[in-house]
């Protein structure tokens, strides 16, 4: 075990570092940093100053070097937007878009779970093509367009929640709406799938006959042998979600780590999109890491294969 | 859920595989509407000049935010009314299925062409392929997509080119799953062994051997990641970074909408429908082609 998870972790270190690898050069190679913060009306001798002050004129390698070792250090610079430390400012954000992702997922897996364990276990029945037809809607719908429609609902025809801001936990409720519907359809296709396979298992039958409760059957016998998959699913959705959480945040003006990319973004203020690009990846790669340990530890075919 | 277990051994012993599979088509509901939802965008995009009546560019500032035919005070040549510039909303809706259709079938040609490429070598190969593509694909899938296609078209500039090419090279990751997996469940084939034998070249075995098994997964995973490029696009030009103002594009005209999204919201609703549908469809079709031609993975 020891050996799988010092190779996986070794692995999730080499990928964050690829990331940044490729999203910094990305960056700087695409733009010209200079001229983005001295503006359209800056002098040729401005823009030596500023390239003089930030290193800009400098190999592009020593300046990844410089920057990694202080992102290392935990420290990401000055933003050129805010002007304050982008260390600062994502931490200040971070936990708007983490209590969004929290909310989200459990909404997306309190929905999805039980909605495919009802659908396996009467396949082809009403309730089955109700789920079906939830999922394959979720996949077609726009998140942005559904967020927009919610807010002529529910704020403007019933005035029920507020539209935008982050204040109140009534705030929260659309978001978690828009962006926990945007993972269901996997899970629940994935419970599922799971549960029809393991229902028709031998030792499913095995349980019944020997007079086992249909409950402590579906529960005990057949949901814990199916939620395995989807538990390392909802992880790689969560680390997609923080990534997707800019469109719903932008929505619903909700200040958080995705809203600021979308303001750092739109003014090209590269420390601050880069040091986000990097944290993103690194939720995902954290997530999937975690995920990936915990399957080892629950199945010891996984670390030795 | 959709194909019919009704049908005897026998019956089905007697078939021709392409019978057979002609059959399991027209019996699935979910394609064949797919299908049908696709083909009249496509005569819609095809058709635009001559099904709208007017230019989606030109603005006339007299007759602007017309209602459309269901509401009072309708202009009955304006069917969907015109948006905050006057501008003909039938005819933007039209033009703009242009604009989805190219942006999702560029993406999936090219982000196909990368992730195969990847998938297939990775598969057929093994060993420190396989790993350095694994490794590709574990560093594509964590990179935030919206956000580093956001970035880059911010600092690039948006136009139409920019978009699809960003697009396809964020989701080839998909194709080089699938590939690698499928190309590594028949790589030991004895047909690929005996192709192998009798001396053919690698490039010949991956062609005529490997890619004539593989490639009804790769129609498959086409339709799927078609429909995820037409909703980024989307999702980018509703944030302002994607496909730029006057440009026809279904996210823009909901972009464009949302301000007056409190009194007249049909102006969000259409091109919304629109989206959802056109995606709706192709996914429909995809999941409907996995069905017919490879029924043993439905799930």
């Amino acid at each position: 075990m020891l050996a799988f998870a010092l190779k996986r972790l070794g692995l999730a270190v080499l990928v964050t570092i690829t990331v940044s690898v490729i999203s910094f050069s990305l960056l700087h190679l695409s733009g010209d940093p200079a001229t983005a913060i001295a503006g359209e009306n800056a002098t040729e001798a401005d823009i030596a100053a500023i390239n003089e002050q930030y290193g800009f004129d400098r190999p592009l390698a020593e300046q990844y070097a410089d920057w990694l070792w202080n992102a290392v250090q935990g420290d990401f610079g000055q933003s050129y937007y805010f002007k304050l430390p982008v260390a600062q400012l994502i931490s200040d954000r971070l936990s708007v878009t983490m209590t969004l992702g929290v909310c989200a997922i459990s909404f997306a897996l309190l929905t999805a779970v039980p909605l495919g364990v009802l659908a396996a276990i009467r396949p082809n029945s009403l309730i089955d093509r109700v789920a079906l037809f939830i999922s394959v809607a979720g996949q077609a719908m726009p998140s942005f367009w559904f967020g927009l429609i919610m807010i002529v609902v529910f704020s403007i025809k019933f005035r029920l929640l507020p539209p935008s801001g982050s204040e109140t936990w009534q705030h929260f409720i659309m978001p978690t709406i828009v962006l926990g519907y945007y993972a269901m359809p996997a899970i629940m296709r994935l419970t599922r799938a799971g549960m029809l396979e393991v229902l028709n298992a031998d030792y499913i039958r095995t349980a019944r006959a020997k007079g086992a409760g249909a409950a402590r059957v579906l529960f005990k016998h057949a949901l814990r042998n199916a939620i395995v998959p989807v538990v390392s699913l909802a992880a790689v959705q969560m680390g997609f979600m923080l990534g997707g959480s800019i469109v719903v945040e932008s929505i619903f003006a909700l200040h958080g780590a995705g809203y600021l990319a979308w303001e750092s973004i739109g003014r090209h203020d590269l420390p601050t999109v880069q040091a986000l690009i990097l944290i993103f990846s690194c939720f995902y790669i954290l997530f999937t890491l975690l995920s990936d340990l915990a399957n080892a530890w629950l199945d010891p075919r996984i670390r030795v294969g | 859920m959709t194909s019919t277990p009704a049908q005897t051994a026998e019956s089905i012993v007697a078939l021709s595989p392409g019978a057979m599979l002609r059959r399991r088509a027209f019996g699935h509901y979910g394609l064949l509407f797919g299908l049908a939802v696709l083909g009249l965008v496509f005569a819609a995009a095809l058709f635009a000049p001559l099904l709208a009546e007017h230019s989606p560019y030109t603005q006339n500032l007299a007759a602007r935010m017309k209602p459309p035919f269901w509401m009072a005070g309708a202009d009955p040549s304006h069917l969907l009314g015109t948006d905050q510039l006057g501008r003909d909303y039938l005819a933007r809706l039209l033009y703009g299925a242009r604009i989805s259709l190219l942006i999702g079938i560029v993406t999936a040609v090219i982000s196909g062409l990368i992730g195969t490429t990847l998938g297939v070598a990775a598969g057929y190969f093994g060993g420190k392929v396989d790993l350095a593509v694994t490794f590709l694909i574990n560093v594509r899938l964590a990179m935030p997509v919206v956000l580093v296609a956001l970035a880059i078209v911010a600092l690039f500039g948006g136009s139409l080119q920019i978009v699809i090419l960003v697009l396809g090279f964020l989701l080839w990751d998909r194709f080089a799953v699938v590939m690698r997996s499928s190309v590594m469940q028949i790589r030991g084939l004895e047909y690929v062994n005996a192709a192998r034998a009798i001396g053919c070249t690698t490039p010949r075995i991956l062609l005529s051997e490997i890619m004539p098994n593989v490639v009804n997964n790769l129609i498959v995973v086409m339709t799927l990641e078609m429909a995820h490029a037409i909703l980024l696009e989307a999702a980018l030009s509703f944030l302002g970074l994607g496909v730029q103002p006057p440009t026809p594009s279904w996210g823009l005209m909901i972009s464009e909408g949302k301000e007056m999204m409190l009194f007249q919201p049909w102006l969000i609703t259409i091109p919304g429908i629109a989206l959802f549908l056109l995606v709706l469809a192709i996914n429909l079709l995809g999941d409907g082609l996995r069905d017919v031609t490879a029924p043993e993975a439905k799930g």
